[in-house]
């Protein structure tokens, strides 16, 4: 896509790309042609990519004065709070980032999906971010562990005991994890040092995802391939870079709502009560971002399948490439495909309250509904929809709808996917 | 553009009635008060500080420790704000044990600023069973704690009425209209005049009851004040930002013939 054969101006700069070619790597991001009619839901991965930055940074801090022991943990955390200076506002940055990262990410996924950016040639990309979807889920359990409170415990003792639902060697696997007999120390100890290493794997998927990006380049609103790059297109750099970057500072406003005025709204009121083996809470619920696959989890009455039908939903999205037949990228022009993807959104928002609530009576029938459909959805609705669907004409080119207004239309009707998600 | 702030500012209400339907969720009959550390601006007002740990002190601490409380904290700003002399004189009111000393012996000295709150009880067991086995929790971090947060705690020391006539209590427990389950096992603490307050103010359940709860918010959230401050100022700059770089992206972009 860029322009390969960048030589740099001053000497000492063509003798070290000679070398190392990072000055050609620059140049390439720099220029790195962007289709000029990307909407504001494409900024979400600079975001992403902030959100990734501020956890590792605040983590490092938090490491720093953190004591993963059982006895300790706890009061560690308060001293935090306390005694460190800002420490109060490295951790709340910390925990309500893991919030934001998932909101945006949620956002990020669900943009794909409107615009079918998951389609050829976008598949690798696609499934390196769910690998990354599905590492942030593991580093953000594991992380909620780290303060022992009483959701921290017995959170850990209800997820990792799962495992035990695996035939014949479940048992030894959960001790395995464990570490011992239940939830303890040692289970405290490499989930710290497991929430350590996630975020550095996640990093370097990061960088095959943007790199499997800058391959074919951004697919756009109307998911028409660029025809001519020099119409069609804007470099990466001023463009999108302050673009990403208002929308950034649009999204640290709401974060920092959050840190500084309702720090605590999203976690729950038992963990600051310090883990007790002994007292069980009330609910055991887990943080709201995985509120949906733990709805999905308890609709299924036998422990095994349950927990085969939780993977099974996230799975699921590796192969939507395969699974949404439609050679047509953008929802724009699919009108059927349309009304199915808001439909999809609102049964997911639905598995989100359900999962919150008492898994009995009404709820427990809905979550089932709602699980049932979340899987005809993928499995077949897409696969029909891409045979039967009539779809709307294609434009010829970014440039004209851009000028004409219609990538637009498809923004003015997305802006409810952010209203909904709260 | 115009959409983005209107999304924005629905997020911004959305976040505020969110904030507010959870706690009436659980406390749709919860008691409340005028609290003055509530809102973006909330400040604690120190002299109800000052007599909220006088009611810890002179009622909860028999039962209630403040483990992760120093008595440095008392003269720290933000807090009660007592003079560092009051907060040593108070320090040295209570006796710890220390050592071991160079004979290899403990012994009792006077606390200092930089000790923690004295603890009422020297484990957990022993809390136990001086209160027929329920264990008074610690009130460091109580109000963050407990689901309606200083409206709960607020309500609970005020919730003590007569039970309906179909529910039976067994010794040593009581009812309550606001707790959890609606049975306590720690009596009604709070009555008119208990206290005698050195700045003259009536010492009604009520008044107990919001300055206890204050101090208590305080000692959960002992940056509160800074919070609210560093928060205020972040926005603003975020803000101030936020408009210049917009400004910048609409002379950028004009460059291409493109909305943004």
């Amino acid at each position: 896509m860029s322009d390969h054969n960048y030589t740099p101006s001053s000497k000492f700069g063509k003798w070290f790309n000679d070398r190392l070619p990072l000055l050609t790597l620059a140049n390439h991001l720099t220029d790195y042609p962007t289709p000029k009619n990307l909407n504001y839901w494409w900024t979400f991965g600079g975001i992403l990519t902030f959100c990734l930055i501020t956890q590792i940074i605040t983590g490092l801090v938090l490491a720093m004065h953190y004591i993963a022991h059982a006895d300790l943990a706890f009061s560690s955390v308060e001293h935090i709070m306390r005694d460190v200076n800002y420490g109060w506002l490295i951790r709340y940055i910390h925990a309500n980032g893991a919030s934001m990262f998932f909101l945006a990410v949620y956002i990020h996924i669900f943009r794909s999906l409107f615009y079918g950016s998951y389609k050829a040639p976008r598949e690798i990309i696609w499934i390196l971010g769910i690998m990354i979807y599905l590492l942030m889920m593991a580093a953000a359990f594991m992380g909620y562990v780290l303060p022992w409170g009483q959701m921290s415990f017995w959170g850990a003792t209800v997820i990792t005991n799962l495992f035990s639902a695996i035939p014949l060697v479940g048992e030894s696997i959960t001790t395995w994890l464990w570490g011992g007999y239940s939830v303890d120390n040692p289970t405290l100890t490499r989930f710290f040092t497991l929430h350590y290493l996630i975020p550095f794997l996640i990093l370097g998927l990061v960088v095959l995802h943007i790199w499997a990006l800058h391959v074919p380049g951004n697919n756009n609103p109307i998911g028409i391939d660029i025809q001519k790059p020099s119409k069609d297109t804007v470099p990466f750099h001023p463009y999108i870079v302050i673009k990403d970057l208002f929308a950034l500072l649009l999204f640290m406003i709401v974060f920092a709502f959050f840190v500084f005025y309702s720090p605590n709204i999203l976690g729950h009121a038992d963990n600051y009560i310090e883990a007790n083996p002994l007292v069980t809470p009330a609910h055991i619920v887990p943080e709201w971002y995985l509120l949906p696959f733990y709805a999905i989890l308890r609709s299924i009455p036998d422990k095994l399948l349950g927990v085969v039908a939780m993977l099974s939903a996230i799975f699921i999205l590796a192969a939507l490439p395969w699974l949404d037949t439609s050679k047509v990228r953008s929802a724009v022009f699919r009108p059927l495909y349309k009304q199915f993807y808001w439909i999809l959104v609102i049964d997911v928002l639905i598995l989100g309250y359900v999962g919150a609530m008492p898994a009995e009576g009404l709820y427990l029938l809905i979550a089932r509904v709602a699980t049932a459909y979340y899987f005809l959805h993928f499995l077949l609705i897409l696969p029909i929809l891409g045979k039967i669907e009539k779809t709307t004409p294609l434009p010829l080119s970014i440039t004209s709808p851009v000028l004409g207004g219609s990538a637009d239309l498809a923004m003015a009707k997305n802006t409810d996917v952010r209203k909904e998600k709260l | 553009m115009q959409r983005i702030f209107k999304i924005l500012f629905l997020l911004l209400i959305l976040n505020t009635n969110f904030a507010n339907s959870i706690s009436a969720e659980n406390a749709s009959k919860l008691l409340t008060t005028d609290w003055s550390f509530k809102g973006p601006f909330g400040k604690f007002d120190r002299a109800s500080l000052q007599r909220g740990y006088q009611v810890y002190n002179e009622v909860c601490a028999s039962c209630h420790s403040l483990k992760y409380v120093s008595y440095r904290n008392l003269s720290e700003k933000g807090g009660p704000e007592f003079s560092v002399k009051e907060a040593k004189a108070i320090a040295a009111s209570f006796e710890i044990t220390d050592g071991p000393n160079q004979d290899g012996e403990m012994f009792t000295r006077p606390a200092k600023l930089s000790d923690k709150f004295v603890m009422p009880y020297s484990n957990e067991e022993e809390a136990k069973s001086a209160n027929g086995g329920a264990y008074p929790p610690d009130m460091s971090v109580l109000v963050k704690a407990r689901a309606g947060g200083a409206d709960y705690i607020y309500s609970v020391l005020l919730g003590y009425v007569d039970p309906p006539e179909n529910i039976k209590l067994d010794d040593g427990v009581y009812y309550n209209k606001y707790m959890y389950g609606n049975k306590i096992k720690m009596p009604k603490q709070l009555s008119d005049g208990l206290v005698e307050y050195s700045d003259g103010t009536n010492a009604t359940e009520e008044q107990m009851a919001k300055d206890v709860v204050s101090f208590l918010m305080w000692t959960a959230e002992p940056h509160l004040e800074q919070r609210h401050k560093t928060g205020f100022r972040a926005i603003v700059y975020l803000i101030i930002l936020t408009v210049l770089v917009y400004f910048s992206m609409k002379k950028i972009w004009s460059r291409v013939e493109t909305n943004v």
